[in-house]
């Protein structure tokens, strides 16, 4: 499917989610339904790091955080419209993205995962002794009751959450199709071979940082806004971390869809336990999951779904390559000849 | 004749660990070179060092009248330097189209040859064929025999279309009629033009294949010259043949 179609039934679905919401007529839809987003957003964020790449980024609040403290920044010396202060939060976020990937470009598995885990020590540090945007007080802001034409400031939020998740699907299964994504895929793979087939595997690997980073920022920024009132431990919470991470691994992190389903799935149930058990029970859901599919599904649902159409590859075969494999070595290809993308 | 590949004086440490000394080589446009010695002897270095896999600290590396010094492992494979590994390295997760997909996408459209999709597609599949494994096309790597992986290996420096082709122990751990096999595919490379140093133990091999033999020892070159005669070199002899 070609991209702009894949976006416009990306936006259609979108808003038939939010014309369902609000036909149900219940604001509290979209105070839960924005925190699903939020994470669709973040965890296809880190998976365009996490799952392309194979680089686990364990400082997922803190691109989240520096967006959000960005707002904060801005809000300050000159109140903005929210889709200018995603833009901001973007460009923050992306910009540290940008220097963790310099500075950590020779760290690999567990030692980038720990240098991803400093940086968000370092900069939860620096936001708690920063007095500008609140350090360790906090910071309100206070949120406008409505706002037209959309009646209540949650349903705005909510509205630009969604454009955003659509937006970063977008970019996801954007770089999952071109040059871009198997450069990545080759990075998760073998990096001395993407090397040898010609691969430069640093400049992808900043491009993976900035572009996660940049996303995980512009989820980050309308946060204020949603909450009221920001602190560090709310903004650097380990949910978002945590969460990030375990979505697209539940969902499956090969494709731009893993991510999706184990953020809609896992933040439904959270929302769901906070209403009918406890907030507190969130991350032991996750707990719970993350160990589940580890073990019974380590690729995912993608992949327990792959593995029930069939055993065949993740990889794309074009028109040509069917035709001639079809016509050329009969019945000598494994699988069926067309699929999903790497 | 201008050289394709020269390498001067080249020198590299692992600490206190000399695994090159002074290594000068010179490779002719299409020739055939066999670069033998015993386990440890530097040779895996050697190809580490021209590839751009590790530096050298002493010494140069020229390619086709360019200093390598200081350029990356992708940079050297875009002007026509590409490799096989001693293990196979496959891209786990991609079909073995997509494979050979790979350096067409970063090397050769790098170089300026701009190609369609399908045209890319087609390519890949001709090079697979031309190994033998375009019916396993939509296949992962690890559904591949041995053989076939190397096959793969082949391929993918083949879609790169390189100058030089270095082969690190490509037949190692195979039989001898799948030996022929990997054998005839780089003659027939070599016929199409492209240069190969041929790294391996199989001496049956290495004498079929090399029109000029280079023996490593500890680091050091101790011959370089026609095969046989450096077969009969007694220092060869005494160091790597044991005779």
């Amino acid at each position: 499917m070609r991209s702009d179609r894949f976006l416009l039934i990306c936006l259609l679905v979108g808003g038939a989610v939010f014309a369902g919401a609000i036909a149900l007529g219940n604001d509290y839809y979209f105070f839960a339904g924005y925190v699903v987003l939020q994470y669709v957003v973040l965890s296809t964020a880190w998976n365009i790091l996490g799952g392309y790449c194979g680089y686990v980024n364990f400082g997922s609040a803190a691109f989240f955080a520096l967006g959000a403290y960005s707002t904060i920044a801005i809000h300050k010396l000159y109140p903005m419209p929210i889709p200018v202060l995603l833009i901001f939060g973007g460009v923050v976020s992306g910009v540290v993205g940008f220097a963790m990937g310099y500075l950590t470009l020779r760290l690999r598995g567990a030692f980038f995962a720990i240098a991803t885990l400093a940086l968000a020590v370092v900069l939860q540090t620096l936001i708690v002794n920063w007095d500008f945007v609140g350090g360790s007080r906090g910071a309100y802001i206070v949120r406008p009751e409505a706002i037209a034409p959309f009646g209540s400031y949650i349903r705005y939020l909510f509205l630009i959450m969604m454009l955003l998740a659509v937006g970063a699907i977008t970019v996801a299964r954007l770089i999952e199709r071109s040059r871009l994504g198997y450069g990545f895929a080759t990075i998760r793979d073998d990096e001395l071979a993407a090397e040898a087939s010609g691969v430069p595997t640093l400049r992808l690997k900043l491009i993976a940082t900035t572009i996660s980073g940049a996303l995980m920022g512009m989820a980050g920024a309308p946060f204020p806004y949603y909450i009221s009132f920001l602190q560090p431990s709310s903004a650097f919470s380990l949910d978002y971390a945590v969460n990030s991470i375990a979505m697209p691994l539940i969902g499956g992190t090969t494709s731009w869809v893993g991510p999706l389903i184990g953020a809609v799935l896992l933040g439904s149930l959270q929302q769901i336990a906070t209403v009918t058990i406890s907030s507190a029970v969130n991350l032991l859901i996750v707990g719970f999951l993350l160990v589940g599919f580890v073990m019974v599904a380590p690729n995912g649902i993608v992949g327990l779904f792959h593995k029930y159409i069939q055993h065949r590859p993740v990889g794309q075969v074009g028109q040509v390559g069917r035709r001639r494999i079809a016509a050329d070595a009969p019945g000598s290809v494994s699988g069926p000849v067309s699929g999903p993308a790497p | 004749m201008t050289q394709l590949l020269e390498v001067d004086n080249l020198g590299k440490r692992f600490g206190g660990f000399v695994a090159l000394e002074n290594i000068s080589l010179a490779v002719r446009p299409g020739e055939c070179v066999g670069l033998i010695g015993p386990n440890g002897s530097g040779k895996s270095t050697l190809v580490n060092c021209i590839c751009g896999t590790l530096h050298n600290e002493a010494g140069s590396v020229h390619f086709d009248g360019h200093l390598l010094d200081g350029s990356t492992a992708h940079q050297r494979t875009r002007r026509g330097l590409a490799r096989t590994f001693q293990l196979p390295r496959p891209f786990a997760s991609l079909c073995l189209l997509d494979n050979v997909r790979i350096p067409l996408l970063y090397t050769v459209e790098a170089r300026g040859a701009r190609r369609s999709a399908p045209d890319i597609e087609a390519r890949c599949l001709d090079l697979l064929r031309e190994v033998g494994l375009e019916g396993k096309a939509l296949q992962l790597p690890r559904d591949l025999t041995q053989v076939e992986m190397r096959k793969l290996e082949l391929a993918r420096a083949m879609a790169a279309e390189p100058k030089l082709l270095i082969a690190d122990e490509s037949m190692a751990g195979l039989t001898h009629s799948e030996v022929e096999e990997i054998l005839g595919l780089l003659k027939r490379l070599n016929g199409q033009g492209v240069t190969i140093i041929l790294i391996e133990h199989i001496m049956s091999a290495v004498m079929s294949f090399s029109q000029r033999l280079v023996v490593l020892v500890s680091g050091r070159k101790i011959a370089d010259g026609e095969p046989n005669e450096v077969v009969r070199n007694p220092e060869v002899e005494r160091a790597y043949l044991g005779q």
